[in-house]
């Protein structure tokens, strides 16, 4: 076989061409990660007692900023009739990825406030510390790990890992090649895969729960790359409207070896379905879900909260992308595949989660159910999937941060109290707590007047038009099972005795509290009208390519 | 050598690598099979991009080694942090947590 060779080399006279690069359209990003690497110098060389207050507030300001961006962006048109694609082909700035990113941050930043809680722990020796580790390196229960208690140390590296974390997950849902999505993967996981290791509080747990993540994280990424790989051997090229245009044999190309792999439909759907797993494992789908009831109940509660929201947003974002952009060629291929996903982990979630005796697993089988409706829509293909994709994803993510947030606040001496017998009678002690708790469950559920309903009834309907009307059916009866275990535990809080050694609610500082009452707010607001952000999530609908 | 005989190779190796991840008890000898894996992906790369004469495989083939290398970083830091505390890197052991 002859291969051209000019492609490798350069003549000693031959100029480069530097890329250019929209430096405005990324601002975002930019903003998100250069304040991560400002955290890290923060860490080498400010001293331990400001550090603190430091990595607060730069993380505050990094993550509004951010977000004022994304709104300055959306404001002139990206979002719409100026969508574009930047980074020479490596991003794409259009309407999903604007609401997706615009999304992550604010999650973000509710997060930030549950990561900053330091009421809740006792005072160690004089100094309020928080959910993580004094020292995350030293053995659990060892004499390092008293030391390091003894001296008042807190981990304050977590705030620069969730920047690091959160600017994964932007480049995640906007990338526009294959090796772009393989890095945002990558950024975004591997500061997850630490933070769950850091929980001050049963730390072989949290150690434990890291290793699955990591070491199922990691498989599943290597099957993203291979993928990667045979789709770049069948299009020869990793750009997305690059491999749709050669799937749809838009390319008349004449060159051979593309001619010969292009002919050949089985790196395409090997690469494509490889792809696609790596997504649906961060998406946390049946058959990929083993790793999210475990890594749920085992990571720090705040971390819980930020990852169960932030990550289901940035993959959902991704997968519509990849579907809607670079596969809808193949589109009577994957939906019949995803028609079986999306109907087992509905099913799955639902019916696991009646068994669950621990609040945290019982919100993991839980996200597993939702990220079935949320497949529901994705199936749909059509620009009301997309829009109500968006929608029940800013929804949920909310309601899944006040969730955690609330479990939190529940504790005991052995630090929280997740086992559901010990929530039993939470109403009589302390009605506030509960009945907030009681509208995160209902939204879980999909009652009317809160954001839950709002957000299922879209994805429902738009799977219904979009021809996958079996599908809602199997939705609603797994939507009434779920409503099953979420109103148990309403009852288990409201109608039972409470224990005579039952937990105690901790009085939050005024974060935590904040936390809690946007979560709240969300729920009700895109409940009760949620007209406008069913607008707004319309306008972003449409892909650029 | 006909460039598409490396594809095969890379679905070899790639297989044997998942083979172990599903295999193995060790969660280090786990994480050297997932590199295996890695590994394999990076040659499917190198090879196409030599079959199709573009670049881009092989500047994906740098990216993924920076990667690997990095979750070799916090990879290894994981593992080694629960030898320590369990005095075992066996992924049967940690099984603190069951339905």
């Amino acid at each position: 076989m002859t291969v051209p060779s000019a492609a490798w080399t350069l003549a000693a006279g031959d100029e480069l061409k530097a890329p250019d690069i929209e430096y405005s359209q990324l601002l975002p990003t930019l903003i998100v990660l250069g304040a991560a690497a400002v955290g890290i110098v923060v860490e080498a060389f400010l001293p331990r007692r400001s550090r603190y207050v430091t990595q607060v507030v730069l993380s505050l300001v990094a993550l509004a900023a951010a977000f004022a961006a994304v709104i300055g962006l959306a404001a002139g048109g990206s979002a719409t009739s100026d969508a574009q694609i930047a980074g020479m082909g490596a991003i794409a700035v259009d309407g999903p990825a604007l609401f997706l990113q615009g999304t992550i941050l604010l999650v973000a930043l509710v997060s930030v406030f549950v990561f900053a809680e330091r009421r809740l722990e006792p005072v160690a020796h004089g100094a309020p510390v928080d959910s993580f580790a004094a020292q995350p390196a030293s053995v659990p229960g060892g004499e390092g790990e008293q030391q390091a208690t003894k001296a008042g140390w807190t981990t304050t590296e977590v705030f620069p890992l969730l920047l690091f974390a959160v600017g994964g997950m932007m480049i995640f849902p906007a990338a526009n090649d294959l090796l772009t999505l393989f890095i945002a993967l990558e950024v975004f996981s591997l500061p997850l895969y630490m933070l769950c290791a850091l929980a001050r509080r049963r730390r072989l747990l949290s150690q434990e729960a890291a290793v699955k993540y990591f070491l199922l994280g990691a498989f599943s990424s290597a099957f993203l790359l291979f993928g990667t790989a045979l789709l770049y051997g069948y299009a020869g090229t990793v750009n997305y409207s690059g491999i749709a245009r050669v799937i749809s044999s838009a390319d008349t190309t004449t060159d051979p070896v593309l001619a010969d792999t292009m002919g050949n439909d089985a790196l395409l759907l090997i690469g494509g379905a490889m792809v696609i797993m790596g997504l649906l494992f961060k998406v946390g789908a049946v058959p990929f879900h083993m790793w999210t009831p475990d890594v749920y109940q085992g990571a720090p509660t705040p971390v819980t909260g930020f990852m169960a929201a932030a990550t289901k947003v940035a993959a959902f974002g991704a997968l519509l992308r990849l579907l809607y952009v670079v596969l809808p060629g193949l589109r009577w291929d994957w939906r019949p595949v995803m028609w079986g996903v999306a109907i087992l982990t509905m099913l799955a979630g639902a019916i696991v989660a009646i068994t669950q005796t621990d609040i945290k697993r019982l919100l993991a089988y839980s996200s597993i159910a939702h990220a079935g409706f949320l497949l529901a829509g994705v199936i749909a293909t059509s620009e009301d999937g997309v829009s109500s994709v968006l929608f029940y994803l800013g929804a949920y993510s909310f309601v899944t941060l006040g969730a955690f947030a609330v479990v939190t606040l529940v504790r005991d001496a052995g630090g929280e109290a997740t086992h559901l017998s010990k929530w039993a009678g939470l109403g009589r002690r302390s009605p506030l707590l509960a009945a907030v708790f009681a509208v995160f469950l209902l939204a879980f559920a999909g009652i009317p007047l809160t954001s839950g309903f709002a957000g299922k009834f879209a994805v429902f309907k738009a799977a219904a038009e979009g021809g996958a009307g079996a599908l809602v059916v199997v939705g609603v009866i797994a939507s009434a099972i779920a409503a099953f275990f979420y109103l148990r535990v309403i009852v288990l809080m409201f109608f039972s005795e409470p224990q005579p050694d039952g937990p105690s609610v901790a009085v939050p500082s005024a974060m935590t509290t904040s936390a809690i009452a946007i979560g709240v707010a969300v729920t009700l607001v895109l409940g009760v009208a949620p007209q406008y952000f069913l607008d707004l999530a319309g306008h972003a609908g449409v892909f650029v390519r | 050598m006909n460039p598409v005989n490396y594809v095969y190779l890379a679905a070899l190796l790639f297989t044997i690598g998942a083979a172990g991840v599903l295999l193995r008890r060790n969660a280090i000898v786990v994480f050297m099979c997932i590199e295996l894996m890695l590994n394999a992906a990076n040659l499917t790369l190198v090879a196409f991009s030599r079959m199709h004469g573009n670049l881009d495989g092989q500047i994906m083939a740098f990216f993924v080694m920076v990667v690997a290398a990095a979750e070799v970083v916090v990879g290894l830091a994981i593992i080694v942090m629960l030898y320590r505390s369990r005095h075992s890197a066996s992924v049967d052991d940690a099984s603190l947590m069951k339905l």
